[in-house]
């Protein structure tokens, strides 16, 4: 789950990571009133998004004078923001995030996240700060400095300063940036984190060191333990489909430019239809994994969901059957083509238990029903409807 | 022959008095599995169908020496059940339950190394030998014994791999899911090792899919210890970056993990890849020829 950078603050906060003084605002006139209570200029004012990008895109500005906030978080508010992470349909900006802006010495990179290889909490850095670190991991390896935290140990001392003198901090930044990467891990230990993302973590020229951006990302599967992160959700920077579709427990992704709907039991299997469907000459339309118990309502609202997007020129379903048997699913894709009122064609390949019983359904149901004898023979009748 | 599984395993199931762990349980012992007891804390004495429960891991395994156990417990009280079996010495640990968080599985991860167990998942289908034993979710009649060894890190891709060959009246060894987790027990090279040296298995199949960089350090094992026909397969060439496709280990972070990137791995090991799922039962076929 993502939260949005003043979220991300309050939390620093919470565990005392020093970030600058600052407010969300909801509206211009709140923008200002933020500016004044800070009681400093010049001020930043942040779109906040869930992507990255911001500043680039047009979405992070400088206000030296107060005109200079109205304008710009009048400029900023309501904008469609497009960055490299928003695709090319951009997003909306509802929210701001106004700052105090503070005299910069040097700019950091730094990220805490689980490393499925080692099974370690790594820790990032580097002096490259500010810049993709993507970039830089792919040409100057050597400038990030990595640390990995045995979970059962946490992290020890001489793994902070490994991180420190890394990072050619003089002395006196040393002992401001110890105990805050101490608090770094223990909010991403304890928040399951799957990501804790500082770029740029700044040297003030006084020598305090502090969070100047903040992205933080949760484990979806640990939001059962973590009530209050929960209240973060923003469901306007969610897609409205994926939403309706996580009320039911369908596990679905819209997927950008398709024109073949699908629908599958099990993620793996999901992801090979697509690239059967890709390999056929269509574009899968998005990704759906009904789950390995699936039920006829489920079925239902996943053709739904599916057949709402008006680009989906055919629907594959691809079923094995194991402990979902496929005369039940056949029951439930006769009974969703009936409620639904499906337009375009439906070919689906089902193997497994009962898989007899289940073709019988579909052939007598009446419906426009393709029924495909296996997965290459699914294909090419995919390839005939993406042509036509 | 087969790996890890066969008629000498006794197996105890954890949460074996929840409604999935009931069922699966059953369908096991119906497939032939040995299952000697099972685990509920509070429940000890009741039964299930003739199935011992008891209230720890620890008794069960001294009154009934179940050498398995099987995972379903739910996922806030997961890595609990596992350590619980790590600690009694189980040597194979088979967790089914989806939706361990990562920092959990991190920690079973460290505290499995050097124990006495073998973890196969979390979020796994589990694991069959044909013909002997199932410990897991996958439908038992699909299969039969043969001579190919199958690992996958899904479910119903590892079922379509066992039905694709079985079209050829080709049957498996021994066929292990390792799950979709970022953070597992038992890899791609655990088990490819475990088949090399396996004598009745004479080829292999690998299902891999987008995330992390398994595929590619197993394609780099396979190059230098495996000498038997190995075939593969990656999903999630059309998956887009930054999106987790369902599995939480299923997501392509900048430029790694990318199934482009893995079937180049595979092929530069000597791996025959297959790029439609449609045609892995062909391809196995061709590629197994003088093997099986």
């Amino acid at each position: 789950m993502k939260i949005h950078e003043y979220q991300a603050k309050e939390l620093f906060q919470k565990y005392g990571v020093p970030t600058p003084r600052g407010k969300a605002a909801f509206a211009v006139d709140e923008a200002k009133a933020i500016a004044k209570e800070l009681g400093t200029l010049p001020v930043v004012v942040k779109a906040q998004i869930h992507a990255g990008g911001r500043g680039k895109g047009g979405g992070v500005k400088i206000a030296k004078t107060e005109a200079e906030v109205e304008q710009h978080a009048d400029q900023i508010l309501g904008m469609t923001l497009v960055t490299h992470q928003t695709g090319p349909e951009g997003r909306l900006v509802k929210k701001l995030l106004v700052e105090e802006g503070l005299p910069i010495e040097k700019e950091l990179y730094l990220s805490l996240l689980p490393d499925r290889d080692t099974a370690s909490i790594v820790i990032m850095a580097s002096e490259a700060g500010g810049m993709d670190i993507e970039e830089v991991a792919e040409k100057t390896p050597e400038k990030i400095i990595k640390v990995f935290v045995n979970p059962l140990l946490g992290l020890q001392g001489y793994q902070a300063r490994q991180l420190a003198y890394g990072l050619n901090m003089e002395p006196e930044v040393v002992k401001a940036f110890i105990p805050m990467i101490n608090k770094l891990y223990k909010l991403t230990v304890e928040y399951d984190c799957s990501l804790v993302e500082i770029n740029p973590l700044v040297i003030l020229s006084d020598k305090r060191v502090i969070a100047l951006d903040a992205k933080v990302t949760f484990d979806d599967n640990a939001m059962f333990r973590h009530k209050d992160i929960q209240a973060y959700r923003d469901l306007d920077e969610e897609d409205p489909f994926e939403v309706e579709a996580s009320k039911y427990n369908i596990n679905y992704i819209k997927l950008p430019d398709g024109n073949i709907g699908n629908m599958v039991n099990g993620a793996g299997l999901a992801m090979a239809t697509m690239d059967v469907i890709q390999l056929a000459g269509g574009k899968p339309a998005n990704f759906l994994d009904v789950g390995g118990g699936a039920s006829a309502e489920q079925v239902e609202n996943g053709f739904r969901i599916i057949l709402s997007d008006s680009a989906v020129k055919g629907v594959l379903i691809n079923i094995f059957g194991g402990i979902l048997r496929c005369d039940i699913l056949a029951q439930g894709v006769v009974q969703a083509a009936k409620k639904v009122d499906v337009k375009v064609p439906i070919i689906i390949r089902m193997e497994g238990t009962n898989v007899d019983q289940g073709r019988k359904i579909l052939e007598e149901s009446g419906l426009k029903i393709t029924v495909a004898s296996d997965l290459a023979d699914a294909a090419q009748k995919v390839a005939a409807v993406a042509k036509a | 022959m087969s790996i890890w599984v066969d008629n000498n395993t006794k197996l105890v199931v954890q949460g074996i008095t929840g409604r999935e762990g009931q069922f699966h349980t059953l369908q096991c012992k119906a497939y032939g599995t040995n299952v000697v007891a099972g685990v509920t804390p509070g429940k000890a004495g009741q039964n299930v169908e003739g199935i011992p429960v008891f209230n720890t891991l620890a008794e069960a395994v001294k009154e009934t020496g179940a050498n398995a156990s099987m995972v379903f417990v739910p996922p806030p009280f997961c890595a609990d059940a596992i350590l619980e079996s790590i600690d009694a010495e189980i040597p194979l640990i088979v967790a089914i339950t989806e939706g361990i968080p990562v920092m959990d599985m991190m920690r079973v991860k460290n505290h499995l190394m050097g124990s006495r167990s073998r973890l196969i998942g979390p979020n796994c289908p589990g694991i069959i030998t044909p013909g002997q034993a199932k410990i897991g979710i996958m439908p038992g009649p699909i299969h039969k014994p043969g001579p190919v060894g199958i690992v996958s890190r899904s479910g119903t891709l590892t079922y379509e791999a066992v039905h694709q060959i079985m079209r050829f009246g080709v049957g498996q060894s021994t066929c292990v899911g390792i799950g979709g987790d970022p953070v597992n027990g038992t890899n791609f090279i655990d088990c490819l090792a475990a088949f090399q040296n396996d004598p009745e298995t004479k080829a292999i199949i690998m299902v891999g899919e987008i995330g992390g960089s398994a595929e590619e350090e197993a394609a780099d094992f396979i190059k230098q210890n495996v000498n038997k026909p190995v075939v593969g397969f990656v999903a999630g060439a059309t998956a887009p970056p930054g999106r987790r496709m369902g599995h939480a280990g299923a997501i392509i972070s900048g430029s790694s993990g990318t199934a482009q990137g893995k079937m180049a791995a595979m092929k530069a090991a000597g791996i025959t890849v297959v790029e439609n799922l449609g045609m892995l039962g062909e391809v196995a076929q061709e590629a197994f020829k003088g093997a099986i």
